[in-house]
């Protein structure tokens, strides 16, 4: 079996460890015998057509610009497209908001974003930096993770939260929402990097892109004592520092 | 050499710089007999209170300036190398030599220096100062010379992005007079670009002729200034040294690293202990003449390993240059050079020698593994690391992800974890493909870590201990309790 992970716009946007994600998903199928390979998709290069799950992390204000303008037309497109067919997306901060409909800055014009979620995104005043613990109703339960932005996003009437926060302030630090979620798109401020400690959701993911392609699929376990160590320690911090 | 504005002997008595400067004295006494090291900030938030000029005014009254050392890393070595050659060099150094790098920190080493009527008790300032401080303090002290070593990304919760970091710098650098000096780190593509064009006085300083072995192959995930400041496009590099450190160009654009003012080569890299380098005048480099050190440039030999350190050597040796500080008084000055606290150092404890070295961010951390694994390309020897996620730390351990860990998964020597986050740390080791066997979860409390450390290296061996900020202190207690070595503040 194989698999296709789709970086979008690697290390370009990539500020806080989110490259994590990538080696997380890379590992976690590499060790059940499957043929992995990660690529990059920089700007202005096509979708991998066989992508199976994508990741798009946050960059610096000056990338998001650049990758804005990149998912306009075709690509935004052919990535939505990958999405309806079922592919795995995992989209964290910057990478989460040009999911969205646009990203309104305080002094500059909008960025349109994809509109795969119905979300907006405003710059705020204050800036949300924490530990963060989100409860889900998905099969992957509870997520920690490190939230560091001042975005304020706010979900329209289609949109579907990815959870409730226990630990933190999540989407706009108002509705009690974090994240969003939409067949197997995942978009949220989850750091940390989110995956290597929070292995169920990287399964999940693996699982979507593996089943999209190559049927029925099903995923042998992990010995997940190192990750559910990281959880576990992660969440201690999260309820103590709040 | 520049004349201070306002000569000691000259100034009047100033009634609210000395009320400051008697509360501030007491405040440090009362503290010292508490009992309680390390908390150096306090008589400065006391003397802020009382006199928010006080700092400008003691700076002024320094007869050769004061001196601003700013950078992700380096800052404390750099700014104590360059504060040994002053002194050596003959003159009195006003330094908040405790590392207490903020606005406050800063103000109150140089009260606890000063006489109550004012006086600095001291001929030149060196200060190093936090990244995010760095506008603040400049504006205050108006520097003679502002040396900037480095900017890499680091606890994105505290400081905020690169970017954001580079323009508040941006601002304060072009703000300085022209009689100011801003000597600069040109292989650095963001400092290069915040220091183009500015009023002041640029000296650049860079590595060239570097060894292969000691360059990069390729630009390491922690680096991300890697993209042209001019027209955005991706930076080739002709030689890549730290980080995004290099001989860079624009493909795209053709812009280029500044032609080098003082240049550091021929790099000798000698293991965990030392290393030597070559500084000699650059290209761009105005003849000094008469003192006949032009041309060959002057060998330095450094007891502090890793090229880092020798970009460290290099910092220090171009800023005292341009103070007029003679190459010899430089040589002689870091020949006897003691790494300060955590960067680097031995301690013997229990019949094993263990080396500490301080990690604080992703470039810290790979330069530090670089620089351990460089003799046989992967550790050797028994190695702990100790990660917290205190504020001193980055409360966002994130950061982890983009140090190149893998390198460390060859081999086959215990990786012993600890700390509050020492569960992330055997987490992210895995993910860099280190054999789970080898990976020792050890407990979160630093002593109980380190005793349990010890008894797994044979007696008479070396080990490594690599801690976050915040471990560093809570191991060297632990090791201080067990007789091992002296608390820091005291130095």
């Amino acid at each position: 079996m194989d698999l296709t992970i789709s970086w979008l716009y690697g290390t370009k946007m990539n500020i806080y460890g989110d490259r994590g994600n990538v080696l997380a998903l890379a590992q976690r199928a590499r060790w059940r015998g499957i043929a992995v390979r990660t690529v990059e998709v920089g700007l202005g290069e096509p979708l991998p057509p066989e992508s199976d799950v994508f990741f798009f992390g946050g960059g610096q204000d000056q990338e998001q610009v650049a990758v804005s303008r990149d998912l306009q037309g075709a690509k935004g497109d052919a990535l939505k497209q990958a999405i309806a067919d079922g592919a795995g997306m995992l989209a964290v901060c910057g990478g989460y908001q040009l999911l969205g409909q646009e990203y309104r800055p305080h002094d500059a014009a909008p960025l349109p974003g994809i509109g795969l979620f119905d979300l907006v995104t405003e710059a705020g005043a204050e800036r949300f930096i924490g530990n963060v613990v989100v409860e889900t109703d998905l099969p992957f339960g509870e997520l920690v993770g490190f939230e560091n932005h001042s975005g304020l996003t706010h979900l329209g009437p289609t949109a579907t939260p990815l959870g409730r926060v226990r630990v933190g302030r999540g989407n706009n630090g108002q509705d009690g929402t974090e994240g969003a979620v939409l067949g197997n798109a995942i978009g949220c401020y989850l750091h940390g990097a989110l995956l290597p400690k929070n292995p169920a959701l990287a399964d999940w993911l693996l699982l979507a892109g593996l089943r999209r392609r190559h049927g029925d699929v099903a995923l042998p376990p992990l010995d997940d004592t190192a990750e559910l160590a990281a959880h576990a320690t992660a969440v201690d911090r999260a309820v103590r520092t709040r | 050499m520049t004349t201070a504005p306002m000569s000691r002997l000259a100034a009047r008595p100033d009634l609210r710089l000395g009320a400051a400067l008697a509360a501030a004295k007491l405040t440090s006494v009362g503290i010292r007999r508490l009992g309680r090291g390390g908390g150096t900030a306090a008589p400065g938030f006391v003397a802020d209170r009382i006199d928010p000029a006080l700092l400008g005014k003691l700076a002024a009254r320094l007869d050769r300036g004061a001196v601003v050392v700013a950078g992700t890393n380096g800052k404390t070595t750099v700014s104590r190398m360059l504060a040994d050659v002053l002194e050596a060099d003959g003159s009195r150094v006003v330094h908040n030599r405790s590392g207490s790098n903020l606005v406050r920190g800063v103000a109150a080493a140089f009260a606890d220096r000063a006489s109550l009527a004012g006086d600095p008790r001291g001929d030149v300032g060196v200060i190093e100062t936090d990244e995010a401080a760095f506008p603040e303090i400049v504006r205050r002290v108006a520097p003679r010379l502002v040396l900037l070593n480095n900017l890499f990304r680091d606890q994105l919760d505290r400081y905020g992005e690169l970017n954001a970091i580079a323009g508040h710098w941006r601002g304060a650098l072009a703000a300085l007079p022209p009689e100011a000096t801003v000597v600069v780190n040109a292989d650095d593509p963001t400092l290069a670009a915040v220091t183009e064009g500015i009023a002041a006085r640029r000296v650049t300083f860079g590595l060239d002729n570097i060894d292969a072995r000691y360059r990069l192959a390729t630009l390491p995930h922690a680096a991300d200034a890697a993209t042209c400041r001019r027209c955005g496009h991706d930076l080739a590099y002709d030689a890549l040294y730290v980080s995004h450190l290099g001989a860079w160009r624009c493909p795209n654009c053709g812009a280029a690293r500044p032609t080098l003012d003082v240049v550091g080569r021929d790099v000798d890299l000698r293991g965990v202990e030392a290393l030597a380098l070559t500084v000699a005048p650059g290209p761009g480099a105005v003849p000094r003449g008469g003192d006949g050190s032009a041309g060959g440039g002057v060998r330095l030999e450094v007891g502090v390993p890793g090229l880092y350190n020798a970009y460290n050597a290099l910092a220090t040796a171009a800023a005292a240059a341009s103070l007029g500080v003679p190459d010899a008084t430089v040589a002689g000055a870091l020949g006897a050079f003691q790494a300060p606290f955590g960067r680097i150092e031995r301690v013997a404890f229990r019949g094993r020698t263990l080396t500490l070295a301080l990690v604080k961010n992703p470039t810290g951390f790979n330069e530090v593994l670089r620089m351990l694994t460089a003799a046989d390309g992967t550790l050797t020897v028994p190695t702990l690391l100790a990660i917290n996620d205190l504020a001193a730390d980055g409360r966002d351990v994130s950061w982890l992800w983009d140090v190149d860990f893998e390198l460390l998964a060859d081999g086959d020597v215990p990786l012993a974890t600890a700390g509050l986050r020492g569960a992330d740390m055997a987490n992210r080791l895995k993910y860099a493909g280190v054999a789970t066997d080898r990976i020792r979860p050890l407990p979160a409390d630093p002593r109980a870590a380190l005793e349990a450390f010890v008894a797994t290296v044979p007696e008479g061996a070396t080990a490594y201990v690599l801690p976050t900020y915040t471990a560093l202190l809570e191991l060297r207690r632990a090791l201080a309790d067990l007789g091992a070595v002296e608390t820091f503040w005291r130095q």
